[in-house]
Formats: C-alpha cells, sequence, structure tokens
C-alpha cells in the first residue's frame, strides 16, 4: 500500500442554509479544496451522503454532482453509512489512493437536511425499522437507553451528560464555521426541554446543512499541492448489531472499540499518543461511550473526562475543539469530513484559537446509528 | 410499507416466534437465517413466553409522527426468559416508573396506523406487572 496524505479541504459553513441547495453546498466545498491545491480536475470522487433520497427526493448523486462541479466523465461513487458515510467515504478515497489505483481523490460529505424532509423519521431509518422504530423509537430515544444503562452501571451523573454540551459549546463558540457559536451554561443545558430522558434538548447535536471536502494523493506526490501535508497513518472501520437490544451491554459501542483497534495496530499506536480527537457526539452521551471506546478513559470513567476539564482546549487530550456535532452542526453525511478538516488544521498550526499547542497526531471517530458502525482514522503531521 | 410486509411478520409480531440455534442454542428474535453468535443456520421455533425484564429504558417526549398522540411514553429493551431481547413500549403505567429489572407481561396490542389508508399495525406492548 501506497502512503496516503491530505493535501487541502474546503467546507462550507454548517447550519440552516436555505440559500443553498445541496448541489450548491456539495460544489461550495469541492472548489474550495481544489482552489487550495491548484487542481483542476481528480481522478476520482467519493461523496459521503446519507439519504439526499429521503431528505431533498434527490438520488443518483454521482452524475450530478460531477455535472455541477464542471468534471463530468469523472467517476463519482456515493458512500453511505447513515451519520458515519462521511468517514467511510474517506475511507474509501484513501484505500483508493492507497493501492495506486488514482492519485488525485476529493472525498466529500454533504447533507441537506432543512429542506421539508421529516427529519426525526429519516434519521430513523439507521435504525432497524423492523423490531425498533415500528414499536415507536427514536434516535434521541435509543442514546437515552444508552444513557440510562451507562448511568446505572458507571454512575454517570446528569451533570457530567451535562458538561459535555457545556464543553463543546465553549470550542464551537471559537469556531467560525460552527452553527451555534454561543456557550451555554451547565443550568442552561439541565433546564432544557426533554427529548427522550433523559436527554434533553441541549444534549442533541442540531439539524444541519453543509458540506465538507478533502483533497488525497499519494505521500509522495503532496508537496506538488501543499508544503504542510497530513499523513492519514491509519483507517478502521467496524460494524456491530444494528439494533440496541441485541447488545448485551448497551452502554457499551463495541463497534467503535473494534474500529479504533482495528487503527491503533494498523498506525503501529496507541490513545496515550494521541494529541487531539474529533469523536461522534451527537448526544452527549455519546462523547463519554466513546472516550470509552477509544481507551482514552477507564472502562466507566467517560462522564468523568468533561466536567474535571481532561478533554477540553488546554485539558490533557482535548476532544472535539470544533465544537463537536453539538456546537458546529452535524450534517450527517458532511460531518465525518469535517472532523477530518479540524484534526487537519490543528496538525497544521491553523485552527487559530482553537489550536492544541504542538498537536502532531490527531484522530478522527465517525459513528452510524446507535453505534451499528463506527470509523476510526489517524493522521500525523509531516 | 406495503401490505405484505404484515403478512410476513405474522409469526413474529403476532406470536412472538423466535429460533433457537440448533448448534449453540442462541435465542434469536424475530428469527433470522443465519445464527449471529456461531453462524449456524439451523433452527428450532421457539415461541417466547409474554413477559420479562425490562433491560433499559427511556420517556419519549419527542415522538415521531405516528406517535405523537402517545407522548410522552416509556420505551425499554426488554428480556425475556428465554435471553430474547426486544424493543417495545411500555404501556398502561406512569412512563417515569419504568426502571431496569421491572418485571413486565407482554401484551397484544395496536401499535400504529400507518400510512394514507391508515393500516391498523399491532404487535406487542409490555405492561408492568403488579
Amino acid at each position: 500500500m501506497r502512503e496516503v496524505a491530505v493535501v487541502s479541504a474546503g467546507m462550507t459553513p454548517f447550519g440552516e442554509l436555505w440559500r443553498h441547495s445541496l448541489r450548491d453546498l456539495f460544489v461550495d466545498a469541492s472548489l474550495e479544496a481544489l482552489r487550495h491545491a491548484r487542481a483542476d480536475t481528480v481522478d476520482a470522487v467519493y461523496v459521503g451522503n446519507m439519504s439526499g433520497g429521503q431528505f431533498v427526493g434527490q438520488e443518483h448523486l454521482g452524475p450530478l454532482l460531477a455535472d455541477h462541479l464542471g468534471i463530468r466523465g469523472v467517476p463519482i461513487t456515493r458512500v453511505e453509512s447513515a451519520c458515519a458515510s462521511g468517514g467511510v467515504a474517506l475511507r474509501s478515497a484513501f484505500l483508493d489512493v492507497a493501492s495506486g489505483m488514482s492519485d488525485l481523490v476529493l472525498a466529500v460529505g454533504v447533507e441537506k437536511m432543512n429542506d421539508g424532509g421529516d427529519v426525526t423519521n429519516v434519521l430513523a431509518t439507521a435504525a432497524d425499522q423492523e423490531n425498533e422504530v415500528y414499536h415507536g423509537i427514536t434516535f434521541p430515544g435509543l442514546y437515552a437507553m444508552i444513557a440510562r444503562a451507562h448511568m446505572a452501571q458507571h454512575g454517570t451523573t446528569l451533570e457530567d451528560l451535562a458538561a459535555v454540551s457545556v464543553k463543546n459549546h465553549r470550542h464551537g463558540a471559537l469556531n467560525p464555521r460552527a452553527q451555534y457559536r454561543q456557550e451555554v451554561t451547565l443550568e442552561q443545558v439541565m433546564a432544557s426541554s426533554l427529548v427522550a430522558d433523559p436527554l434533553r434538548l441541549l444534549h442533541c447535536s442540531p439539524v444541519s446543512d453543509g458540506a465538507a471536502a478533502v483533497l488525497l494523493c499519494p505521500l509522495e506526490r503532496a508537496q506538488e499541492f501543499t508544503d504542510r501535508p497530513v499523513e492519514i497513518r491509519a483507517s478502521g472501520l467496524a460494524t456491530s448489531s444494528m439494533a440496541l437490544a441485541e447488545r448485551r451491554d448497551p452502554a457499551f459501542l463495541d463497534a467503535v472499540s473494534l474500529s479504533a483497534n482495528r487503527a491503533y495496530h494498523m498506525a503501529g499506536l496507541g490513545p496515550a499518543d494521541i494529541d487531539v480527537a474529533e469523536v461522534h457526539d451527537c448526544f452527549s452521551i455519546a462523547e463519554i461511550c466513546v472516550l470509552e471506546a477509544l481507551c482514552f478513559t477507564e472502562q466507566g470513567r467517560g462522564g468523568e473526562a468533561a466536567r474535571t476539564g481532561e478533554t477540553a482546549l488546554g485539558g490533557r487530550l482535548p476532544v472535539n475543539p470544533s465544537g463537536g456535532l453539538k456546537s458546529k452542526g452535524h450534517p450527517v453525511g458532511a460531518t465525518g469530513i469535517a472532523q477530518v478538516i479540524e484534526i487537519f488544521e490543528q496538525l497544521r498550526g491553523e485552527a487559530g484559537e482553537r489550536q492544541v499547542q504542538d498537536a502532531a497526531v490527531g484522530l478522527t471517530q465517525n459513528m452510524g446509528g446507535s453505534g451499528g458502525s463506527s470509523v476510526v482514522h489517524i493522521f500525523e503531521r509531516v | 410499507m406495503p401490505s405484505p410486509r404484515y403478512w410476513r411478520e405474522v409469526p413474529a409480531r403476532y406470536r412472538l416466534e423466535a429460533g433457537r440455534c440448533a448448534a449453540c442454542g442462541a435465542v434469536v428474535y424475530p428469527a433470522r437465517r443465519v445464527c449471529p453468535a456461531c453462524r449456524g443456520e439451523r433452527f428450532e421455533t421457539l415461541t417466547l413466553s409474554r413477559r420479562g425484564k425490562v433491560v433499559t429504558s427511556t420517556v419519549i417526549h419527542v415522538a415521531p409522527t405516528e406517535f405523537q398522540m402517545e407522548a410522552p411514553y416509556a420505551m425499554a429493551v426488554i428480556e425475556t426468559p428465554e435471553g430474547a431481547r426486544l424493543m417495545v413500549q411500555v404501556a398502561d403505567c406512569e412512563p417515569n416508573d419504568v426502571a431496569p429489572g421491572m418485571e413486565v407481561s407482554l401484551e397484544f396490542r395496536r401499535i400504529r396506523k400507518e400510512g394514507k389508508g391508515g393500516i391498523l399495525c399491532y404487535g406487542h406492548k409490555a405492561v408492568p406487572v403488579r
């Protein structure tokens, strides 16, 4: 396998972008990535998108997006793994370059959620329709069950959950592309309206539009496009049971653990080597469970991390310096690529007020459904 | 959803039929072709007991369209004595009282109405045992 680098990035702001269609978002992010690298065209594109079909009634995104980006003829593959679609698109692009099949490959994530779609029901298609959704469960409901299991087993508190939102909003307030650039207090989080007990509105990531794109090439060619490439050291993808009821321990995300172990093994690195991480905090409890599955904290201790400041900017291991899904926004298919962009900028020293000092190794973790799929990538400054 | 689906799902939804793997004994509900524990393909049909215990739960306040009239309502993962785990609504109780370990019985109920035709969809709900 060839060594692969990320050489440029482009991203729209995340938010309720009423003036932009799915195709506009895709083109804006992609053009920005191509311009930074001064690249005219690419050999291939992988686009992560959860549900163009249900959100805006548009499938068959490959030719549509190639056409609108002005690169008709270029192969585009649409990649779907629910909310992990972006991360899996990056993995597909990585494998394409690593294999020697293509040299210059764009990995893009895009989602247009605010166009009149029934968001609760569309997102629920990432859960088991026949055995879960049929009975009236929602996505926040599944994570609420994970939260209650974690609280019962490990003594995690409502304050621990709220502290994750407070931290990520504090980070997101520093991010010009974040959907919600304001801080929230513990009291505001704990008094926000109930969505699925114990999860409240301010424990949940928002409904967002947005796109993000990164350009990949063989590491040996990276200097043609940038003087500060970031190497992709490893990619790990794993699956678990689709239905939450099937997991013997609902509070443990085994797909996250498996995907992380694969990535650590491939990179020859461990959790102690990571300087900064972007993880899938679709709900506050998700960040807590993910920290444990990534072995950033001991099993059952993830609840303390945000409350004690360990995972805040300036802490032992800053997690979600971008503001995470919670504050930056969560256009589902775009999220996995936006995480990569934050790490790309952190490792290049371009993260401004959010900069983690001397960050050399970064990790992204992107998850589909209630943890049915998870993809982890590890990056290193060159 | 098309109506043939309801006919196809009758054994699991109406009769609570599960599969027990002939090779490793794992109970799989609803039945499937391949055992997730050992990849065995031979199963015997097993009818689940209409009772179980709550493993974890939540109270849904923001509900899907079809369930909006019922919110807030409790949902739970329950485990039957055979070891099968089911996602069910917990009815006929104060939703906030549902907690891990709670004993429930499974009752045949109307679950939802679907589509423009308003197809009635049935299945099981859990009711606390008093």
